[in-house]
């Protein structure tokens, strides 16, 4: 029935004035902020990052291929991976143990403990060396009866991987225990109830839902451990080819002049810190839920 | 599979969750283990499946005594109220899981797995479910996955720990029946814990009434709603004013008012009268009130009344009836519970038979 009124299927809104959003600054101060912000990392990590590679490549890809080829950076090289591959599964099997430990169950000194795992943080690198100085050294509380069995710790391997192990050790605990306590017990109890062994429970139950944690701990781990400086300093004694790590070795090559072959290592870690960056960041786009998890399933 | 529990205690550090329960599950039964939190219920609940250690006393399943029996070996049947559902296996590999974790030698041959998983995902009617992940499921739909990978290790009891307080509504109705469907078809013996007292009253052939770490009743869903056993079953299944009153010579008086409730009571001094708000009769004679607030509840009219010389009470009304704030009313309780201070009670029904008032409990 037509009623003979014909009515605008979508009348004409009022155009919408410029509103200040509800919270925040204007266009302008965002801006600034933005371009602030950006300089500010341009200078400190783009800027100097760019410059290691430049400065290794100054001399061209020769020079730079041939400051690997030195047998004191190629013993560098080897004791750094060693040393990594002692100490990052060591953390592993003390990472997920402690957290387990924290997380399953309560006992006295639970909360010392947690605030023990993070003292590697809080502590300066040099004082954690030193520690081991103290502990292992010629002087030390262990190390002469140490050096009668004939274990050298100190200026050696050993006291190396000790301190890397010291000042790596959070990276797995603390990227775990948040995940373990979020997800509570209830899976491992149910497993237990459906009969599954202690082992059997941890491979195909509690591994599974802490891998990425695990991976994405393992990940800075290794990277630290690769790259420590300051208390693998103290223990390592800077012998040449024998107790020098890269981190060691650049040091050196930079104090003797060399800065080619200085920076053409040192592009190394560099390169090493930024596929750890990009895996990092991939693991947390890629898993991040996982990662931060809530309490959801 | 019948369990016995003795003088049942469990202390977490200096609070006491549970102070010494005796109590028979029937096999083959039903039972709710119903309480407001912080009863108890969930620890009874998980110190029967072995999850945590008793303090003291005795859990029997059968003749076997179980609480020395690990929890792996209790072959107990535990169901999470938030699933616990394996994320990165599928529904198939979820409700396996208690066969494929066994050794070698116990094992049963793949085909064999793969038949009963067929099986109970039929008995739990998610048949084409199969190959999902749990977080492709509903919240209805994992309970049942649950439910279904506790069963495939053929357990002796099944523990259900508020099986359903993660679900709306809807969802929680038809999974009850579904509930009690599959445990009338497969006999397992079943506890399960709830605050719900419409859950318990409707699943359960047994309720089992906790507060603060103690049992107040135990009884059929009848014997729990119909003959409370302490005020705070009273209070806490379904609704209920109290009402002070004294006893004088086996009379009732209320605010110094008689009340007829046409029996003579054992007993005197000050006591407590328990009246459900559908349980109230209007009539010429008994006690009076002024109306407060009405509301809608259910079938029915809520009203808040307060009696003369005792207090506000609830009384439900036909809808029909159209009362006002500050009309008048008289009415009587029709059906009634008192409580000495002493734990004693005695209730009553004027609905026995016609003219006659009938005194049980």
């Amino acid at each position: 029935m037509a009623t003979g009124e014909t009515f605008p299927l979508d009348p004409p809104r009022p155009r919408a004035l410029p509103v200040p959003p509800p919270i925040g600054e204007t266009a302008m101060a965002r801006r600034l902020l933005v371009a602030a912000a950006v300089l500010f990392l341009a200078l400190i990590l783009a800027l100097p990052l760019a410059g290691v590679f430049t400065e290794g490549l100054r001399k061209g890809w020769g020079a730079w291929l041939a400051a690997f080829a030195d047998p004191d950076a190629r013993a560098a090289i080897r004791l750094t991976l060693l040393v990594a591959a002692i100490s990052v599964p060591a953390n592993l099997v003390f990472g997920v143990a402690a957290a387990w430990a924290i997380t399953r169950f309560s006992f006295p000194g639970r909360n010392l403990l947690v605030t023990l795992i993070d003292l590697p943080f809080s502590v300066s690198p040099v004082v954690s060396g030193l520690v081991f100085v103290l502990l292992f050294g010629a002087n030390g509380l262990v190390g002469p009866f140490l050096k009668a069995q004939g274990i050298q710790v100190i200026f050696a391997v050993p006291g190396l991987v000790l301190a890397t192990i010291f000042v790596t050790f959070p990276f797995v605990a603390r990227e775990l225990i948040p995940i373990m306590q979020a997800q509570g017990a209830a899976d491992e109890e149910a497993a237990l109830t459906l009969g599954a062994s202690g082992w059997t429970i941890f491979t195909r139950v509690t591994l599974p839902n802490i891998k990425w944690g695990l991976l994405y701990g393992v990940l800075l781990c290794n990277a630290r451990a690769m790259g420590e400086f300051g208390a693998v300093s103290v223990v390592s004694g800077h012998i040449r080819g024998l107790t020098n790590t890269v981190p060691l070795q650049v040091e050196i090559l930079y104090n003797e002049y060399d800065f080619v072959g200085a920076f053409a290592i040192a592009s190394a870690l560099a390169v090493l810190a930024l596929v750890t960056l990009v895996l990092k960041t991939f693991l947390e786009w890629r898993y991040g839920d996982e990662l931060a998890r809530s309490a959801r399933h | 599979m019948d369990i016995r529990i003795r003088g049942l205690a469990k202390d977490f550090g200096d609070f006491p969750a549970l102070h010494g329960l005796d109590l028979d599950i029937r096999s083959g039964e039903l039972l709710a283990l119903l309480g407001p939190s912080g009863s108890g219920k969930t620890t009874l609940l998980r110190v029967l499946a072995g999850l945590e250690q008793p303090s003291a006393g005795r859990v029997l399943f059968g003749e076997e005594d179980a609480s020395a029996t690990p929890v792996r070996e209790r072959r107990v049947g535990f169901v999470f109220q938030h699933y616990a559902l394996f994320r990165h296996m599928t529904v198939a590999e979820n409700i396996a899981f208690g066969l494929t974790s066994r050794r070698k030698s116990e094992r049963p041959s793949r085909a064999e797995i793969a038949r009963r998983v067929a099986d109970l995902l039929d008995l739990v009617q998610l048949p084409t479910l199969a190959k999902r992940y749990p977080s492709q499921l509903s919240g209805g739909q994992r309970q049942r996955v649950a439910l279904a990978r506790a069963l495939a290790v053929e357990p002796r009891v099944l523990f259900l720990d508020e099986p359903f307080g993660a679900l709306d509504a809807q969802v929680r109705k038809d999974l009850r029946k579904w509930l009690r469907d599959i445990h009338d078809r497969t006999g397992y013996t079943t506890v399960f814990v709830t605050h719900d007292q419409d859950e318990a009253l409707e699943l359960a052939d047994r309720v089992v009434v906790l507060n603060k770490g103690r049992i107040e009743q135990i009884g059929t869903p009848d014997e729990i709603y119909d003959a409370p056993a302490s005020p705070f079953v009273f209070d806490f299944i379904g609704d209920a004013s109290r009402i002070p009153v004294t006893v004088e010579h086996g009379r009732v008086a209320i605010g110094g008012r008689r009340l007829d409730l046409g029996v003579d009571l054992a007993g005197a001094g000050a006591a407590t009268l328990f009246v459900r708000p559908q349980h109230w009769r209007l009539g010429e004679t008994g006690l009076a009130g002024t109306v407060g607030a009405t509301r809608r509840h259910g079938t029915a009219r809520r009203v808040d009344l307060t009696l003369d010389g005792a207090g506000p009470v609830e009384i439900d009304l036909a809808p029909e009836i159209t009362v006002a704030a500050g009309d008048r009313l008289t009415l009587t309780p029709a059906r009634w519970r008192i409580f000495f201070e002493d734990g004693r009670s005695i209730g009553g029904s004027l609905d026995a038979a016609p003219g006659t008032t009938r005194a049980f409990g």
